[in-house]
């Protein structure tokens, strides 16, 4: 294993792979960044409608350890943690779901559009499945040019009912299409349960295309990081999809505001962190470390959040001016 | 110049863009083997390779996902959907990504697609596959819409369009495809958004784009026989449309007809009439008519889609009617 430090890239699980207190102390600052959203949203200094992933921490980190800035990924309405995995920084995030100028995509798309092109984040996405094509054309481009890369897409297990996943699964193999299905099956299709909604599985589903499917406990950011690591390399092999499904837990409501009436869940949320932060202190890691980790995490949030306070918003005539692209292409 | 098909400067377009930029793709349903349904695409495939002409299956909506992908990836995908009528499957890819990407993401990235599709009624389609669908589209930040009338503004519209970092409807009317005429050997670049004059004239002047220009055309020389001297404007562009090329010939004119075959309601003649009758008010001598589908479908029958189609007849009335 490599020397892991706090400034550490979240990318190169197959270069060696990040040790397991790296992958928490990357869990942990999306918890702490979603803490905070909540508390602001709550506050109204987050306005419009935002959608936690707290619970699902383990998919996103385990699965971007291994990719790299260069592999690309498109994500979903619950995409926080999938753009702070892949790398986007914690201002421009803040700023962004504060509809700020300087946020990541200058105050106009907000939570549920926070996307960071230079790091191979092709956007979070209101549209259920939205984000599926995309990611697939963005899989045919990696092919076309060559090279190892790769594309993910991230959808739920709501998105299952949506056709479009079945256009593009069928593409996918058809075409051989270097892509990683990660499906996030948190047993949730918005406010009912999927099994309400939805009467195959997954696993089935990929048989009947004939791409190859993995399940794995997505709660567990190690197995799902080894998992991932071995999948991605073979998609950097053999260029065709591959379909990851991952069941987790979404701690939180639909949306933030969400009374949850429709909720009985017979046990208590299984908790990633709580998880990986229990295996960290059996193999000897000293609690003062974790509590470190912890606190600083919190810190490095904080000072994202106060600076993106004192930010402004974009005037109505600057965000008008780019409706269009204006770049000479010829 | 040579004379050519409509088809034909399409597909050497396509070609041309093919052969100078090796970011552009085709992405189609039954474009690469079968040439395309009306031909558009044939022989690109034996000379760019199925990497570049790329059959898909059918499956509109991923195909356009896959092309803002493509886009963001580096690429200038063309795609083909077969008849504007599928384009409502197509219609969360275009309207909710491709035309807000650039927009939503803070000016990060662009979506350089084309999509080329066809309009249209004439050819007894019936009613799902005969629609002129291109107001939805001129309804959408982010999106623009061509639809040309001539060999040579085909070629070189697709040419402009394919070099555009938007995303950018092109529409061809499927009735013009085996119309014959003169093409250059090398078209003069069209920029979007220009408007050319069709025909000149001082009594009235009538907007239309597309097929709809022939028949615009066709009114004017019958209008001539009465002595009223038709100015054709042809727009091009729809969106953006040449505000200002419709306005300066008004001023001349001071009467206006706008054509299409679209269906009127709520059309793109409804948003130039409003405009010009709020920016052109103080140069109009009579009312802004329009000409357009009746509200209701394309019907098939021979006799029932003849007597459905707006043309030449029509518009000759509606300039006439400028003057009631």
């Amino acid at each position: 294993m490599r020397t892991v430090t706090d400034d550490t890239p979240p990318h190169g699980r197959n270069e060696g792979g990040p040790a397991l207190i790296e992958l928490y102390r990357r869990m942990v600052l999306i918890r702490e960044a979603e803490k905070s959203c909540g508390a602001l949203f709550a506050a109204g200094e987050i306005p419009g409608f935002i959608h936690l992933s707290d619970g699902q921490e383990g998919v996103s980190v385990g699965v971007m350890a291994s990719l790299r800035p260069d592999d690309t990924i498109a994500s979903t309405h619950r995409g926080h943690g999938h753009a702070l995995a892949k790398g986007l920084g914690l201002d421009g995030f803040f700023r962004e779901l504060m509809g700020k100028a300087d946020g990541a995509c200058k105050g106009r798309g907000g939570s549920m559009h926070v996307a960071d092109l230079s790091v191979g984040m092709l956007g979070a996405n209101g549209i259920v499945g939205g984000g599926i094509a995309i990611a697939l054309g963005s899989g045919l481009a990696q092919k076309l040019r060559g090279g190892d890369g790769l594309a993910a897409s991230f959808f739920g297990d709501g998105a299952l009912a949506e056709g479009i996943i079945h256009e593009c699964l069928n593409i996918a193999k058809l075409k051989t299409i270097p892509m990683l299905f990660v499906c996030e099956n948190n047993g949730w299709s918005e406010f009912s349960p999927t099994s309400t909604q939805v009467t195959f599985t997954l696993e089935k589903l990929a048989a009947a295309y004939d791409i190859p499917y993995f399940g794995i406990d997505g709660s567990n950011v190690e197995k799902v990081a080894d998992l991932a690591a071995d999948l991605v390399a073979r998609i950097r092999r053999e260029r065709g999809p591959i379909v990851l499904e991952c069941s987790t837990t979404r701690i939180r409501g639909h949306y933030e505001g969400d009374a949850q009436r429709y909720r009985n869940d017979p046990a208590p949320p299984v908790d990633p962190l709580s998880i990986t932060r229990a295996t960290l202190e059996e193999r000897g890691v000293a609690v003062a470390d974790l509590e470190g980790i912890e606190e600083a995490a919190r810190a490095k949030v904080q000072q994202a959040v106060e600076a993106a306070r004192s930010s402004s918003e974009e005037s109505l005539s600057e965000a008008q001016a780019e409706v269009y692209a204006v770049e000479a292409t010829r | 110049m040579s004379e050519a098909r409509f088809a034909h400067a399409i597909n050497r377009s396509l070609d041309d863009a093919m052969a100078r930029d090796p970011r552009v793709l085709l992405l189609g349903e039954d474009i690469a083997n079968a040439g395309g349904t009306f031909a558009v695409t044939r022989g690109l495939l034996d000379k760019y390779g199925a990497d570049r002409v790329i059959d898909m299956p059918i499956a509109e909506n991923a195909i356009a996902g896959m092309a803002v992908g493509l886009a963001l990836g580096g690429y200038r995908p063309v795609i083909e959907i077969m008849f504007m009528d599928f384009m409502t499957l197509t219609m969360d890819a275009m309207v909710n990504q491709a035309a807000k990407l650039h927009f939503m993401f803070g000016g990060q990235g662009a979506v350089p697609m084309v999509v080329r599709t066809q309009h249209g009624g004439g050819l007894n389609a019936g009613p799902q596959h005969s629609q002129c669908l291109e107001a939805w589209f001129a309804h959408i930040p982010g999106l623009k819409v061509v639809v040309p009338a001539t060999l040579d503004d085909a070629y070189a519209l697709l040419q402009s369009a394919i070099d555009d970092p938007n995303p950018v409807i092109f529409v061809e009317n499927k009735a013009l495809y085996p119309m014959k005429g003169e093409l250059s050997d090398a078209p003069t670049p069209v920029p979007l958004g220009k408007a050319r004059i069709a025909r000149s004239g001082t009594d009235v002047t009538i907007v239309s784009y597309g097929a709809m220009v022939h028949k615009a055309l066709a009114a004017a020389e019958a209008l001539a026989g009465e002595g009223i001297d038709a100015e054709v404007i042809d727009l091009r562009t729809v969106q953006p449309w040449d505000e200002a090329a419709v306005l300066e010939s008004l001023a001349r004119t001071h009467r206006l007809v706008v054509a299409h075959e679209a269906v009127e309601a709520f059309g793109v003649g409804a948003e130039i009439a409003a405009r010009m009758a709020h920016i052109g008010f103080d140069d109009l001598d009579g009312p802004i008519v329009r000409v357009g589908g009746a509200f209701m479908p394309v019907p098939f029958g021979r006799t029932l889609e003849v007597e459905y189609m707006p043309g030449a007849a029509q518009i000759f009335a509606a300039a006439r009617a400028t003057y009631d």
